[in-house]
């Protein structure tokens, strides 16, 4: 196996998922940061009221500094939250009224212009404001200072509730945005799932281009399969068109040969030399025949790899194989009987690869088996499916039985007979092609052999 | 008969012709598809011998546009290609039947015959001698009114007789026409297939005679 | 009342430190852990509860002081006194405590269920709700039309001199924490405040440290009214005193908020929590309410007349008056109308 890399579509899912997540977290930081600006923003505002009013509130009697802290300058800060606060005037550097202690911002502000801090008083982090005004009294103008301090505890709920809401959001985002994007992805590879079906459902031999619509970032794909199986069309071909020209090359310097040496042999009265010239006839009829199955069962070997079944009549295939070499058969008067069940059988298979079985199964009888004999060709359909081959010839030799369908093996008592071996390895290699077998057995009606084709159903 | 052979070796179309000839036969030869279409435009053949692979194309094409033509002559395909891929395909173009070069002239000769016969033979096949009347296409033979089936060796053996009565064909001869090559036969079994025509025309005039030291002919009964 | 004292201990402490007073301290003795309470409520007032908490809790040995509003303040703020719980009248300490870190937060199922505006950043809890009430003597008013507004009480005063003089009884602000609570929500909420305190301080108002003293001098007839008054004293003492008539003003009525809170000192804290819980919880035991006299929270914050009724808020607001500038201030201008000699 070529190692995978992850699926395109987890892959899609999970860069969405990523950009979401960003997105979400963005989302999320842009929030809190808005709403925290926000909610400090208005303690402040709220702080430099308080301070402002009270800073108002303070007066001159009788040349003493007084102030009438006004009810709302607290107060207001308890509207928004249960914070502490603090608060406290300073006239010319001395406190009037409020917490001796709490710290005044520093810095340098404008006239009544609001100066914040944040510092820690009491153990609570607090928000603090100053605001300075002259009081011009009798005598001399006097500087005042109000400062106003509020915890920031309700500020840390707000900020906790924004930022629940704002992860809820971000989380509920995240989750809605990588479902849409499972379901995107989906969708989007769903012409690559169709394009991947359709391939898978074609046969081994079907190389036509794939027409389908397909979207355009698939069409550089598209455009290399259908290149690829052009090519691939090309070679099968051409290793077909191979096997074809390298018969015709063999075999026709070889019909030259063979010619010559029969025309001479009808010239030629001395026996010496006739028997020559029949050695090397057969010599060439031997090459002859060597040649043409090596080259069939290079096709045979060709096709089964790539295996297209389609629905074939057995019956007729064998009646088709039978006439073929019934005038073979009657040159040595051997009758070839074929017996066919009434109905008509199916068998699925490759028409030619099977006849081709067939074919080599008769010529192997017919070579073997005397002048004036029979030969019986009969069909039983069932499951498994067997083509019966039996003559009255010389039948196998026991040791030979399972050796016989290897390559380029022939039987023990035939070397007076032409024959190359490949004949039945032909027919065993189209057998296994076919989920089937190959059976070699003695006749059992007396003297001969038969041979089986054992096909799984018809 | 008279057959056409199209064929671009031409030792092997001159040593088929010289085969036939002997039988009886005359055998027009075209080396290429050209001169295939000028001497069937010509010549009414009663079978024709088509290589595939010829100089000036395929034999296919002309296989093609002869069944397209309607012409009813036969054709066996001579092919030195592939069994396994041509057969199909020659059959539906309409040929006849097909053998593989390089082939044994019994064989080719056999199929001829299965051919000629399928298609229902020729009156013209027919021939008599002394009162036997011989059809070497279907092997029958029918003499005083009564006739009779030849077994296959038989007829060839017949035919050759038939070919020049009276002349005498040695043992050898015979055994070339009478077995392909790969049968490894004694000249004896020559006898055994003389003896069985003898008695077979024995209802005739016509006998096969044994020429002492030279071979056989076939002769008027005296 | 009287016989369920001899139950229990009866201790005047004369505190070693001296510095905060104590005007009674009461011991429920129980098991090993002591939770101490410093109160302002009447220890009678408060017996029934503290029993009924104690038989809940039977563990428990409790300590129970009494002590003014402004004494509870100074033990708690300034000296770090030792108690579990402060329970107060006094909102605006109570709520000062807890502004100024000296009470620790608590929440528990109970404190959940309390309204909003009875509590206070949970350290400040509210148990009772106490109107500021007039009480009349029945017989000296006999004849006149009753106020039921400022406005009328003030035409009341003003049209009966000769009756009111010298018979009118009210909060000493300068020492009641409660009566300057009162008073300064009066300020607040209404202009004619100050014009009453004038009439007053005209006929001759006595002061009082005490809602108590002023029903008792009602009842005997001493005094012809008693101004902002705690109303829930009053209902109590109305069975067992005839001749004194309760009168809630309908132009508006301070509330008080009774308000416990565990100060910072506290060791048995999770006493103190239950206790809350159980002064929280006080509306589920009406008979406990009848006996203390004490009006429970009302939970369901019926806003039917919160537009008379207004209890006091419970907030930062309550610190201005506690501004010693401001106090001061008040107490000058509150002084100079009650005392016009």
């Amino acid at each position: 196996m070529n190692a995978q890399l992850p699926s395109i579509r987890r892959r899609l899912v999970v860069q969405l998922a990523l950009v979401a997540a960003l997105l979400s977290v963005a989302f999320f930081l842009t929030v809190r940061g808005v709403a925290g600006n926000a909610t400090e923003q208005t303690q402040d505002s709220i702080l430099a009221a308080s301070a402002a009013s009270i800073a108002d509130a303070v007066y001159s009697d009788d040349g003493a500094v007084r102030v009438e802290l006004p009810y709302s300058a607290l107060s207001m800060l308890g509207t928004v939250s249960e914070d502490r606060v603090f608060y406290r005037v300073i006239v010319d550097g001395e406190t009037l009224t409020g917490y001796d202690d709490l710290p005044v911002p520093s810095g340098r502000a404008g006239p009544r212009a609001p100066l914040f801090d944040t510092y820690t008083y009491r153990g609570d982090s607090l928000r603090s404001v100053v605001i300075s005004r002259a009081l011009s009294g009798a005598s001399r103008p006097r500087r005042v200072e109000v400062v106003v301090a509020q915890t920031r505890l309700g500020l840390e709920v707000i900020s906790a509730r924004i930022t629940g809401t704002a992860t809820a959001i971000a989380v509920a985002f995240f989750l809605v945005a990588t479902a849409l994007s499972a379901l995107a992805a989906r969708n989007a590879l769903q012409p690559l799932n169709r394009l991947a079906e359709t391939m898978a459902r074609r046969g081994p031999k079907d190389l036509r281009p794939v027409t389908d619509e397909t979207p355009e970032e698939l069409a550089p794909l598209v455009a290399g399969l259908n290149s690829f199986m052009q090519r691939l069309g090309a070679a099968l071909t051409r290793s077909e068109d191979l096997i074809v020209e390298a018969a015709h090359r063999v075999r026709t310097p070889l019909a030259t040969v063979r010619t010559q040496a029969e025309v001479m042999h009808l010239q030629v009265e001395k026996p010496a030399n006739r028997s020559a010239l029949r050695q090397m006839i057969r010599a060439v009829d031997e090459s002859s025949r060597s040649a043409g199955q090596l080259l069939d069962h290079a096709m045979v070997t060709l096709r089964s790899d790539q295996l297209e079944t389609e629905e074939t009549d057995p019956g007729e295939l064998l009646h088709d194989v039978v006439g073929r070499l019934g005038p073979t058969a009657e040159l040595k008067d051997i009758t070839i009987r074929l017996e066919l069940p009434p109905e008509q059988t199916r068998v699925m298979g490759d028409p030619i690869l099977l006849q081709n079985a067939v074919r080599n199964i008769l010529d192997n009888a017919i070579k073997y088996s005397a002048a004036e004999t029979d030969i019986t060709v009969r069909l039983e359909p069932g499951n498994p499916c067997r083509l019966v081959f039996c003559d009255q010839g010389r039948g196998f030799a026991a040791a030979d039985i399972t050796r016989l369908p290897d390559r380029f093996s022939r039987g023990s008592n035939v070397s007076d007979v032409v024959g190359s071996g490949l004949g039945l390895t032909i027919v065993a290699d189209v057998a296994r092609a076919h989920g089937g077998s190959l059976e070699i057995a003695d006749n059992p009606e007396g003297a001969g052999a038969c041979v089986t084709l054992v096909l799984p159903s018809c | 008969m008279r057959y056409l052979l199209v064929e671009d070796n031409a030792d092997l179309a001159a040593a088929l012709t010289g085969r036939f000839a002997l039988a009886g036969h005359v055998v027009d030869h075209a080396d290429c598809l050209n001169d295939a279409e000028l001497a069937t435009r010509t010549t009414d053949y009663d079978l024709i011998l088509l290589d595939i692979m010829l100089p000036d194309g395929d034999g296919r094409s002309f296989l093609k546009r002869h069944r397209a033509a309607d012409n009813p002559t036969p054709v066996i395909v001579l092919t030195a290609r592939s069994e396994v891929s041509d057969r199909v395909g020659l059959l539906d173009l309409g040929a006849d039947d097909y053998i593989t070069k390089p082939f044994d002239y019994t064989e080719l000769e056999a199929r001829v015959r299965a051919v000629l016969r399928r298609l229902g033979g020729a009156a013209a096949n027919t021939r008599e001698f002394a009162g036997l009347s011989f059809d070497s296409t279907t092997g029958m033979i029918s003499a005083a009114g009564s006739s009779e089936q030849l077994r296959n060796r038989e007829t060839r053996l017949l035919e050759v007789f038939f070919a020049a009565p009276g002349q005498v064909f040695s043992k050898s001869h015979l055994m070339d026409r009478l077995f392909s090559f790969s049968d490894e036969v004694s000249e004896n079994a020559i006898e055994v297939y003389v003896g069985r025509l003898r008695r077979k025309l024995a209802s005739s005039e016509a006998t096969i005679e044994t020429v002492r030291g030279l071979g056989y002919r076939m002769v008027r009964r005296e | 009342m009287r016989h369920a004292c001899l139950a229990f201990l009866l201790i005047v402490r004369i505190t070693a430190a001296g510095a905060f007073e104590i005007e009674e301290s009461h011991l429920y003795p129980g098991g090993d852990t002591e939770l101490r309470i410093l109160s302002t409520a009447d220890s009678e007032v408060f017996d029934p509860i503290i029993r009924a908490f104690q038989s809940e809790n039977p563990g428990l040995s409790i300590t129970y002081d009494v002590a003014s509003s402004a004494q509870v303040m100074t033990a708690l703020y300034r000296e770090g006194a030792a108690y579990d719980l402060a329970i107060s009248s006094a909102m605006d300490l109570q709520t000062k405590l807890a502004n100024d870190g000296l009470a620790l937060a608590y929440r528990s199922e109970a404190t959940a269920r309390l309204p909003g505006w009875a509590r206070w950043r949970d350290r400040v809890f509210a148990f009772t709700q106490e109107p500021a009430v007039l009480v009349i003597n029945e017989a000296a008013l006999a004849g006149l039309e009753l106020p039921h507004n400022r406005e009328g009480l003030i035409a009341l005063l003003r049209g009966n001199p000769g009756i009111f003089d010298g018979r009118i009884g009210t909060y000493d602000v300068r020492i009641s924490g409660l009566g300057y609570l009162f008073a300064t929500q009066d300020s607040r909420n209404t202009e004619s405040y100050w014009q009453l305190t004038e009439i007053m301080g005209r006929l001759n108002t006595r002061l009082y440290c005490c809602s108590g003293d002023m029903i008792a001098a009602v009842a005997r007839g001493e005094l012809a009214l008693a101004y902002n008054v705690l109303g829930s004293y009053a209902r109590a003492r109305l069975a067992e005193t005839p001749g004194i008539r309760i009168i809630e003003m309908e132009d508006f009525v301070s509330v008080m908020l009774r308000t416990a809170l565990i100060p910072q000192t506290a060791v048995a804290t999770e006493e103190a929590g239950r206790m809350i819980d159980f002064l929280a919880g006080m509306r589920s035991r009406p008979e406990l309410a009848a006996q203390s006299g004490l009006p429970p929270v009302d939970l369901d914050e019926s806003d039917a007349n919160a537009a008379v009724v207004r209890p006091i808020r419970l907030g930062p607001g309550l610190l201005v008056f506690l501004d010693r500038m401001r106090r001061d201030t008040f107490l000058r201008s509150w002084v100079s109308s009650v005392e016009q000699d």
